[in-house]
């Protein structure tokens, strides 16, 4: 009789519990992913580490793709859970080079959640579901114990179509590239922590929260030959470089005044310390394109899009910024939440 | 952005950078103190724009990085109590003790939670009758005054389920444990302008004329700190060693007289021991008689408890401006920010942090 232990094959981690930080975006959650999630399923669709898998099915190519959604409160300003929910699978999709078709939703609700909030959380969904051209074509939902739960997690996975040849991938991604950016940064993040850390601003700053396939689609359609697609989700803008730079094994050299971040946000992340490169966007995204076609690519990625930097080939795995006053620094990826100073 | 554009301006800089060249003909090492400094100076590259003969030391002003490692030990001890709720700024919850860091306390059940304000804390503490709530009261003369209104008003409210545990340390008796070794490198000072925001700049008369160095008051926009450095080199190559005061925008000779006295009514000055270089006579700040009884040490029984810190960690030194982070053997191989030694490692104010996370490819690649 064959003897089988339960013992996990894989090393723990140095830590003996999860921390809040190993869901991140950081450096904590990618070695968890990389130390003992990726090789336990190790597969090549996997292996390329993109936001969803382009797999080959019946002769055509798809994406799939599948994200949780856990955010505290459920309604902030601009957006709320349910939005949140559809266009973050979609936007994954999305940059996959991918045209969203389908999503399978899955709600896990906490008793005693009142059904007017659940009501407005569907209302939002199927809005944004309309928005983004995509169907919600099955679901799941669970109940669980009062208190164990924040009132909703919500989870969708989805599929879409791609349609042209190109492998968007940080494995593409050549040096002479050109980085751009569809716009400000660093809204998502700022208007989410007023509302739970109770910070009042002048006009409230509202979540960038959108739908990314038109401005990616429109690159692929334009017939620009697209390297990468990442959007800048948890960790910002700066850990989603410092991911493609690891990952293409290249330099990304960012030009700080290129990075639009509007006056109020700015304004925010200064009286609470944090760097709007590290705080989380909903609808924005990174491109790479050969530098010949930048200027195309930033008028088709929409009116406050800008080229940020370029891709150079001297200092793999790096990502280095030209600061305000001309002197320079690199930039690392966060090891947990970004933390507001003491002073 | 207003007031913030204007002092990040390239081309100011740029002329700041040529007039420090050709200014310093000297060989001049001069120590920012303040934490925040060091990090603009970092993210900036603002060292690295100046000339050789002219080097910038990080001194010992990032209140995360010099908090006992035994203060946090108690931290956590109090923090993984059940019937307690610990509230902090955000910085000091990553920072390791000998027992873990305050997130540790947090994944094991305790509730630990992030502040703005220490007045945020009483509130908690009013809406929350039944636990007791603790705030860690960390950092120089720039955040004692707002922690002693935090106690002011607990008790002229009642709130007697708050307390705070105090750790706050006070600049100039730093500054002079570092000028009186023996070996002192340091020849001029860019003095932290938040905390003269609050206690003015009188204290740096006597040390200016007993260790002939000169002061300059500078604030944390890279215009400043080009200023500031331009200033103190300028004394130098003259002879000079007078207080001089750059942020003038901000910081008055006498300081904020209000915010002193909210802080003298509450705290007293105490010995104080900082991480990595040990007990600094007069060096900090601990609450007065009648306030007392919001001391979380003496609530929580934890007066007596001591510890030492990690021999490997050389904080100490960087604090003192005698070893720069990158020069230290554990830099970034036994010590990282998800794996700090020390508190240098992990704040965001910490030299070590600010090296490794703005300059590590150029030191350890």
């Amino acid at each position: 009789m064959t003897t089988f232990t339960l013992n996990c094959p894989l090393p723990i981690s140095d830590y003996p519990n999860v921390l809040l930080a190993h869901g991140s975006g950081g450096k904590l959650m990618h070695r968890l992913i990389d130390s003992m999630i990726a090789p336990a399923f190790s597969n090549p669709a996997l292996g390329e580490k993109h936001d969803g898998a382009a797999i080959n099915l019946h002769g055509g190519r798809v994406a799939f793709t599948t994200d949780s959604y856990v955010v505290k409160p459920l309604f902030f300003p601009g957006s709320d859970i349910g939005a949140l929910a559809i266009n973050g699978t979609v936007n994954d999709l999305a940059m996959c080079g991918a045209r969203p078709l389908y999503l399978s939703l899955g709600l896990i609700l906490e008793e005693g959640l009142p059904m007017e909030t659940l009501q407005r959380i569907i209302d939002s969904m199927r809005a944004a579901a309309q928005a983004a051209d995509v169907q919600i074509v099955t679901g799941d939902t669970k109940v669980v114990d009062r208190g164990r739960g924040d009132g909703v997690y919500i989870n969708t996975a989805g599929i879409g179509i791609i349609e042209h040849d190109l492998v968007i991938a940080p494995s593409s991604v050549r040096a002479g590239d050109a980085i751009l950016i569809n716009g400000d940064v660093a809204r998502h993040g700022i208007a989410v922590m007023s509302v739970r850390e109770g910070l009042e601003f002048e006009t409230p700053i509202d979540s960038d929260c959108a739908p990314l396939h038109q401005p990616a689609l429109a690159l692929i359609e334009a017939g620009i030959p697209v390297h990468c697609l990442r959007d800048c989700t948890r960790g910002g803008v700066a850990s989603t470089l410092v991911e493609i730079a690891q990952d293409s094994r290249l330099h990304l050299h960012i030009e700080e005044t290129a990075v639009p971040v509007r006056e109020d946000v700015r304004g925010a992340c200064e009286i609470l310390g944090l760097d709007p490169l590290y705080i989380a966007n909903e609808g924005k995204f990174l491109a790479f394109v050969p530098a010949e076609h930048a200027r195309t690519a930033a008028r088709l990625m929409g009116d406050e899009s800008r080229i940020i930097g370029t891709v150079q080939d001297d200092k793999p795995g790096l990502v280095t910024l030209k600061s305000a006053i001309g002197g320079s620094r690199i930039l690392d990826m966060l090891t947990g939440d970004p933390l507001p100073r003491i002073c | 952005m207003k007031y913030m554009d204007e002092y990040r301006n390239a081309d100011q800089a740029q002329r700041y950078v040529e007039a420090i060249h050709r200014l310093a003909k000297g060989d001049w090492t001069l120590m920012e103190v303040c934490g925040g400094q060091t990090h603009a100076i970092v993210k900036y590259g603002i060292d690295e724009l100046l000339p050789p003969n002219v080097r910038l030391l990080h001194g010992p002003g990032c209140p995360v990085c010099v908090t006992p490692v035994e203060l946090i030990d108690k931290a956590v001890d109090i923090a993984r109590r059940p019937d307690v709720i610990f509230t902090s700024f955000g910085d000091m919850l990553r920072v390791p003790g000998t027992t873990g860091d305050l997130f540790s306390a947090k994944a094991a059940g305790g509730d630990v939670r992030i502040v703005y304000s220490p007045l945020d804390a009483v509130n908690i503490a009013r809406a929350n009758p039944d636990k007791q709530v603790v705030f860690f009261a960390v950092g120089f003369e720039t955040t004692a005054p707002a922690n002693a209104l935090a106690v002011k008003s607990a008790a002229e409210m009642g709130v007697e389920n708050f307390s705070i545990l105090v750790s706050h340390v006070l600049v100039p008796p730093a500054i002079e444990a570092i000028l009186s070794e023996p070996d002192a490198l340091v020849k001029g000072f860019l003095a932290a302008g938040h905390v003269c925001a609050v206690v003015g700049y009188e204290e740096y008369f006597p040390l200016a004329a007993r260790y002939h160095v000169p002061f300059v008051v500078t604030g944390f926009e890279p215009l400043d700190i080009l200023q500031g450095v331009y200033m103190v080199v300028k004394q130098l190559e003259e002879g000079r060693a007078e207080v001089e005061n750059q942020y003038a925008r901000c910081v008055r000779q006498e300081g904020n007289l209000p915010a002193q006295n909210m802080m003298r009514e509450v705290f007293g000055v105490v010995h104080r021991k900082w991480r990595g270089i040990g007990e600094i006579p007069s060096s900090g700040l601990g609450l007065r008689e009648p306030f007392q009884r919001y001391d979380a040490e003496i609530r929580f029984g934890l007066t007596e408890y001591t510890a030492e810190e990690s021999p490997d960690c050389m904080s100490g030194l960087v604090l003192q401006g005698k070893l720069k982070p990158e020069a230290c053997p554990a830099f970034g191989t036994r010590c990282t920010p998800e794996k700090p030694l020390g508190a240098t490692m992990v704040s965001n104010e910490g030299a070590c942090a600010a090296y490794y996370r703005y300059r590590r490819a150029e030191t350890i690649s």
